[in-house]
């Protein structure tokens, strides 16, 4: 997947959130990681990367096709995308199986009895089978982010988006997800990733942007960033995420 | 979290409303003997089809406004939320100005001026409207509160799914703002109805002031009152236990 990213601007309101960042990711690389502190721009990023926010100026190319960000070209590239949050952002009416398949019925116009046998597979997949007929609020927050996984994953996305998907989860439900995660990856789905768990980003990462204060400081092959970080903000970022661990 | 509800049976449900409605007789039966109220029922008993076509008006006269005042109440919220701004001001002007002001005197001044001066002598229809126009000016509250209590991040999941405009509001807004809006919209029908009554200050031959007449033909006063209460009732609390079934439905934690 070539990513090509030049002079990304995007402000909300006269607050700059990412400030002319520019980055290029070879063809090859399968897992892109975001790193960066907090309020870096990690998730700003990845929305514009995903085509959720229009950003303000700069451009990106996708393969070497251009982003377009007229809403109707945006609502195409994004159909084209899976996205998983922080919060889950499961919908709170629906019961697992009806968050799967609802959008593969209405946005990907598969009829309504593959819909949810596809649903059904994914979520067995997941290890899901039993909770199939719950509601969001019936479920852990590992199981509700399994199920948002999902819900991306299903309609076989171009690119999945993953934005600090455990942070909102406990230890043992961080471990069932990203296993999950890990697995997409080495199945060849090509993801977007940004974290704060450093030791699973050095595990699943082909490629690392680290950004800081908006801008792209280190745009480099996994292996290379983590083991010889080519600038100290880099450097003491990784050593204050690894100090206790 | 909201308490779990436990599963009641059907019969353990009537045996405590009848308990209840059995206590409620005895306090009103307890009232009147204190007053030593000398009772009439004969004599009113020969106006019955005079209330109950009272009844009848106020069933159709309300059941009229409430079927408008819904739509009424959506077009005001969706002209509260306008792009355009003189759309928007008059929106939110009208509810103001209708939520400020008592049923009363909105009926007061919509039939005897408006009406008249549109040539409408009969009361039912200003009064249809005008009753309304003021639950509607309610209702868009209600709605609109409904509306924006839907997070941005179910918005924003919306988008992440790939849904257009149309579907966002069809799979995530509607089904959600009706949920949490129900129980607003419940007691405001409920008020409905028993703003009704008031329609009798414009000449309505609706319930309450059928009673009125009756009582004055048959010489009584407080055997009007009883049957004026219990058929107001009948009314409302179907109502209210409809909604509540269909809350229940509805049901799920955000
Ligand atoms: N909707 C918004 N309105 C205003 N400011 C915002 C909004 N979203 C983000 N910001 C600001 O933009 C900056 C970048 O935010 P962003 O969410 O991209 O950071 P991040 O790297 O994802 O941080 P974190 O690791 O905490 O998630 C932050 O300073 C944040 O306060
Ligand atoms: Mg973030």
């Amino acid at each position: 997947m070539h990513i090509q990213v030049s002079q990304l601007v995007k402000r909300y309101g006269s607050h700059v959130a990412l400030d002319g960042a520019s980055f290029e990711v070879p063809a090859d690389v399968d897992c892109l990681v975001l790193l960066g502190a907090s309020g870096s721009g990690k998730s700003t990023l990845l929305r514009v990367l995903g085509s959720l926010l229009t950003p303000d100026s700069g451009s990106i190319h996708i393969n070497g096709t251009a982003l377009g960000w007229t809403d109707e070209a945006m609502l195409r590239q994004r159909r084209g995308n899976g996205f998983v949050f922080q919060s889950f952002n499961l919908f709170p009416h629906l019961s697992a199986e009806e968050n799967v398949a609802l959008p593969l019925r209405e946005v990907h116009d598969i009829n309504a009895r593959v819909a949810l046998h596809q649903a059904h597979e994914t979520l067995e997949k997941f290890g899901l089978a039993e909770h199939v007929k719950k509601r969001p609020a019936e479920m852990s927050g590992g199981q509700q982010q399994r199920v948002a996984l999902a819900r991306a994953i299903a309609p076989k996305p171009g690119l999945l988006l993953l934005d600090e998907p455990t942070s909102a989860l406990d230890p043992v439900m961080t471990q069932e997800v990203l296993d999950l995660i890990l697995r997409l990856a080495e199945d060849g789905q090509r993801t977007v990733l940004s974290t704060h768990e450093i030791t699973f980003a050095r595990k699943v990462a082909d490629w690392v942007v680290f950004l800081d204060h908006g801008v792209v400081v280190e745009s480099a092959p996994a292996s290379q960033f983590f083991d010889q970080p080519g600038t100290d903000l880099a450097r003491h970022f990784l050593e204050s995420l690894t100090r206790y661990r | 979290m909201s308490p779990e509800t436990k599963p009641r049976t059907l019969l353990a449900e009537v045996f405590w409303n009848l308990l209840l409605g059995l206590g409620m007789l005895l306090g009103i039966w307890f009232v009147f003997h204190a007053i030593k109220y000398n009772w009439h029922w004969e004599s009113l008993w020969k106006w019955r089809w005079l209330i109950l076509r009272g009844w009848g008006a106020t069933v159709v006269v309300s059941a009229l406004a409430l079927i408008v005042s819904v739509p009424l109440g959506l077009l005001l919220m969706f002209g509260q939320r306008s792009r355009w701004i003189p759309v928007r001001l008059a929106c939110r002007g009208c509810v103001e100005l209708v939520r400020g002001t008592p049923l009363l005197v909105l009926l007061l001044i919509g039939y005897y001026g408006v009406a008249n001066a549109l040539g409408i002598a009969k009361p039912w229809l200003p009064g249809v409207c005008l009753l309304a126009l003021f639950h509607s000016s309610y209702l868009s509250e209600i709605f609109r509160g409904a509306w924006e209590s839907i997070g941005a991040s179910q918005l924003e999941a919306a988008r992440a799914v790939g849904f257009n405009q149309q579907q966002t509001w069809r799979f995530v807004i509607f089904p959600q703002a009706f949920r949490r809006a129900l129980p607003g919209t419940a007691g405001q029908m409920v008020s409905l109805i028993k703003d009704s009554s008031l329609l009798s200050v414009i000449g309505v031959e609706e319930l309450t002031q059928m009673v009125r007449a009756a009582n004055a033909q048959a010489y009584t006063a407080l055997e009007g009152f009883i049957p004026l209460a219990v058929l107001y009732i009948l009314l409302t609390i179907p109502l209210s236990w409809w909604t509540r079934r269909i809350e229940e439905r509805y049901k799920f934690e955000t």
